[in-house]
């Protein structure tokens, strides 16, 4: 075909491209630049803090005394040291141990809400799955033996999610809310209603933290998430399968426009990303030693909270792997900054529900911008 | 001669750069049925959203009953005595038939319902329409499509409205309902509210009209008095613009019938529809909005159940077949519903363009980006896509290139048999140009082309024959020569035997 008519109302100009690129780069970068202002930020209240004990300790008081010491002995080093303490190779393996189980269960559930759904089940999923391996390594069974049903135990769950969910047409949020007690409840009922403690063995190495003080060695579950997150980070941008996933929470009813099988796509996902929650029961009992059922309580909320600081829109079509680990990151900095701050526990969790909509309300502006852009 | 009921004089709206009414002007009295005649596109509905009040005209002036009349917002006309009943119902189908009636009306008290005082106000309404059989208690959704219609009337009737506006009310209406509303009709005209009625059908206006106004390309081309009118002078007035020359038209050789529908039937719509699509054939289907022309391609394309009949491609009969068989088999349907069925509007061009067929930019399920890419962006080149990268949300486009990137994945995948439902819907008449270019381009390359359009004169453009579907029946296709858009529109509105409809529930 020949253009008709050349009109040079659509590629209007140059300065729309730039702000575009801009806007897109801010997109990319959105995450990274709120792990760093995290960081940034426990970094300077301990440094303040290390300030007041100075200030306590030669009787200063008020803002003037503060200041005062501040001048005494320069603020910026207080902040280096601040960061020192709180990215010290020791506290940051501590935070990178921490961020595993929401770190491999946002992997599954990036899938889930990339493709338009929601999973409410995976905290449930997980004490259950824990449960299932601690009853098994109870029974003297192998340790690979136990991790494999470990984790398919988790990928039973999942497909039962998933076949409600594609096989009845119903809403992911009520059945896996159904699922949340059902999981729970069996992992209670097949606990018996207590903790289940295996003796001492090798799954329990998977999460252990040796040489405290320095980065290395890292837990192999550690390198187990990275390795998963490059792996799942390839499948959603690189694969047919992938571009399905993305397909079917952008507009469904493209999908099946375009012959893709959604419900069969869907009932895989939810098994997919059960998997993975199984995957996350594991770490959690090699973490605890023991299978415990009232383990991960309202783990699902971090999760998605995770994933959504990510980058991912729960309408669906939007989200990134890369997006999802730093979510964790950033959960798992929260906390672990809030601890090493000596905060108590309801301090964390106000904090924590204000960056949740603090990083969602950042994403509504970034998407605002970029559409504002063009 | 008294102040009329409504006035409006030169009222234009505009889109943009799409002049959706240009000048429009016609009055109604007291006691008028006034019929509001003319094509899809004419600009009655964005007239209707005018008077209610959802868009604000540019210029002219409206008079209701000798007053200067600006309505703000829905809620503002309502409360100005203008009601408007809409084609599709507007009822919340779980609450019950008297809190349906009264709802945004109901009598209160600091929040407090008044119970009896509700039941009297919907059982004279109801009452008033002759209709006090249907119970208040009922869930409206138990209650049938005709009766639920009453509803509606009625809660239009509680606000006292001036001016009664009913869009196409008798499209989903058997027989012996549509008589039932024309005596209500008849009921209210006789209380002295004015109503204009909207509808294609025109024999039904000439039956329950006083007097009609034909309305054109967003222009008010005519009007008068119902009782002088005559039909076919009515049409002329409806279609009466000249075909320009944007249509190609090359020989197209025809080769044997690759897409075949023998009696189709859904549920509840089509009800039987035959046809042959020959390869290097483009077939037009004209037909009113809900004529079942849409649920006719999606039923064949595996979307909707097919109750009856069978389709054959490619010389084997497949009746029931998934999309994706569809595809394989080669037959490509481009959705008449570009937003909410075509594209993914929130990803990006080239995966829109390749998600039916991602084979040549794969190698093993792993997507060489790249390669999509390019590829996409040699399909922009040829359909002159105007858009800065392949990796651009495709939401980010204009219709017309929009469009053209959902053909554009009929292309891509090389299909053989083009299911096309409004493919120039919402787009400028550039882009319409290079599409029926396309069209024309397919069919001489030996594609076969099935093409839905409301349009009359693109149908009589490009395509090599016709048929025109009505309450769920093709009629028979016929070469487009012995077409003719008259002919067209009298198939169209009901040439055929109007059958009585069961109503869904």
């Amino acid at each position: 075909m020949r253009p008709r008519h050349g009109e040079a109302i659509f590629m209007s100009n140059t300065v729309s491209k730039r702000q575009w690129d801009l806007a897109r780069l801010f997109y990319v970068l959105g995450p990274f630049l709120m792990l760093l202002f995290v960081v940034a930020l426990f970094s300077t209240l301990l440094g303040i803090q290390d300030v007041r004990t100075q200030m306590d300790s030669t009787n200063a008081h008020g803002w003037s005394g503060f200041w005062h010491t501040v001048r005494v002995n320069p603020f910026w080093g207080e902040i280096y040291q601040g960061l020192r303490a709180f990215a010290s190779g020791g506290n940051a393996k501590i935070v990178l141990t921490q961020t595993v189980i929401v770190a491999i269960s946002a992997l599954g559930m990036t899938i889930i809400i990339v493709s338009g759904g929601i999973d409410l089940s995976v905290g449930a999923t997980v004490a259950l799955t824990s449960v299932v391996g601690a009853t098994l390594l109870l029974r003297n069974h192998s340790p690979v033996f136990v991790c494999v049903a470990t984790i398919l135990a988790g990928g039973i769950v999942g497909l039962a999610n998933g076949s409600v969910i594609a096989g009845l047409r119903m809403m992911p949020f009520i059945v896996t809310l159904g699922m949340m007690g059902i999981a729970r409840g069996a992992a209670k009922w097949l606990a018996g209603n207590q903790t289940v403690n295996p003796t001492e063995n090798p799954v329990n190495n998977i999460m252990k933290l040796s040489a405290p003080d320095d980065l290395l060695p890292l837990p192999q579950g550690v390198w187990v998430a990275f390795g998963l997150a490059i792996i799942m980070a390839i499948i959603m941008r690189q694969t047919v399968f992938g571009r399905y996933v993305f397909a079917i929470g952008s507009n469904e009813a493209t999908a099946r426009l375009c012959g893709i099988r959604v419900q069969v796509q869907k009932l895989f996902i939810y098994w997919l990303a059960g998997l993975f929650f199984g995957l996350s029961g594991l770490m959690q009992l090699s973490r605890l030693t023991q299978g415990d059922p009232t383990v991960a309580n309202g783990l699902e909320l971090d999760i998605i909270a995770a994933v959504v600081i990510g980058g991912a829109s729960l309408s669906g079509g939007t989200g990134s792997i890369l997006g999802s680990m730093i979510g964790a990151l950033i959960m798992a900095v929260l906390r672990n900054g809030s601890n090493i701050m000596g905060w108590p526990n309801y301090m964390q969790e106000i904090i924590i529900g204000v960056v949740i909509i603090l990083a969602v309300g950042l994403d509504r502006l970034r998407q605002s911008r970029s559409a504002a852009a063009n | 001669m008294s102040v009329p009921r409504l006035q409006m004089t030169g009222v234009r709206k505009s889109f943009g750069a799409t002049h959706a009414l240009r000048s429009v002007s016609f009055e109604v009295g007291p006691g008028e049925v006034h019929a509001l005649i003319g094509e899809n596109g004419a600009g009655k509905s964005t007239l209707m959203k005018v008077l209610s009040g959802a868009y604000q005209p540019d210029a002219g002036s409206i008079l209701l009953e000798g007053a200067p009349f600006v309505p703000r917002s829905p809620l503002h006309a309502r409360d100005c005595g203008i009601a408007m009943i809409y084609q599709e119902l507007n009822l919340a189908p779980h609450l019950s038939v008297e809190e349906n009636i009264l709802l945004g009306a109901e009598p209160q008290r600091w929040g407090w319902l008044n119970r009896s005082r509700r039941r009297e106000l919907a059982g004279a309404a109801l009452a008033e329409l002759r209709h006090d059989g249907i119970p208040l208690d009922a869930p409206v959704n138990t209650r049938t499509i005709a009766e639920q219609q009453v509803v509606e009337i009625a809660r239009a009737l509680v606000g006292r409205p001036k001016v009664i506006i009913m869009d196409e009310p008798t499209s989903s209406l058997t027989q012996v309902d549509t008589e039932n509303l024309f005596d209500v009709v008849r009921r209210l005209r006789d209380r002295g509210v004015c109503i204009i009625y909207i509808s294609h059908f025109l024999e039904e206006c000439q039956r329950i009209c006083n007097r009609y106004t034909v309305l054109r390309d967003g222009e008010s081309v005519g009007s008068g008095e119902m009782a002088d009118a005559r039909i076919d002078h009515i049409i002329r007035l409806m279609v009466g613009r000249e075909i320009k020359d944007i249509y190609p038209r090359s020989p197209h050789k025809m080769g044997p019938p690759v897409f075949e529908l023998q009696n189709v039937a859904g549920q509840p719509k089509p009800r039987r529809v035959s046809l042959a699509l020959r390869e290097g054939e483009i077939l037009g289907i004209a037909g009113l909005v809900g004529a079942g022309r849409t649920e006719t391609v999606r039923a064949c394309f595996g979307l909707d159940r097919i109750e009856g009949g069978v389709v054959v491609v490619g010389g084997a009969t497949s009746t029931r077949a998934r999309p994706g068989h569809r595809w394989a088999q080669g037959v490509g349907l481009l959705s008449e519903n570009r937003k909410e069925e075509g594209l993914m509007l929130n990803q990006s061009l080239a995966d829109n363009t390749t998600l039916t067929n991602f084979a040549p930019v794969s190698r093993f399920g792993f997507i060489n980006n790249r390669r999509q890419r390019q590829l996409t962006q040699e399909w922009m080149g040829k359909l002159d896509v105007r858009a800065r990268s392949p990796v651009q949300p495709v939401g980010e486009l204009s219709g017309g290139n929009q469009q053209k990137i959902a053909v554009g994945r009929l292309l891509h995948h090389d299909t053989k048999v083009f299911l096309l439902d409004e493919p120039t819907r919402g787009i400028d008449v550039g882009s319409k140009a290079q599409i029926y270019q396309l069209i024309d381009e397919l069919a001489v390359r030996g594609k076969a082309v099935l093409f839905i359009s409301s349009y009359l004169p693109e149908l009589l453009g490009v395509c090599d024959s016709i048929g025109v579907m009505c309450r769920g029946v093709l009629s028979e296709v016929r070469p487009v020569a012995e077409w003719t858009e008259q002919s067209i529109i009298s198939a169209a509105i009901g040439q055929c035997d109007p059958v009585t409809e069961k109503p869904s529930s």
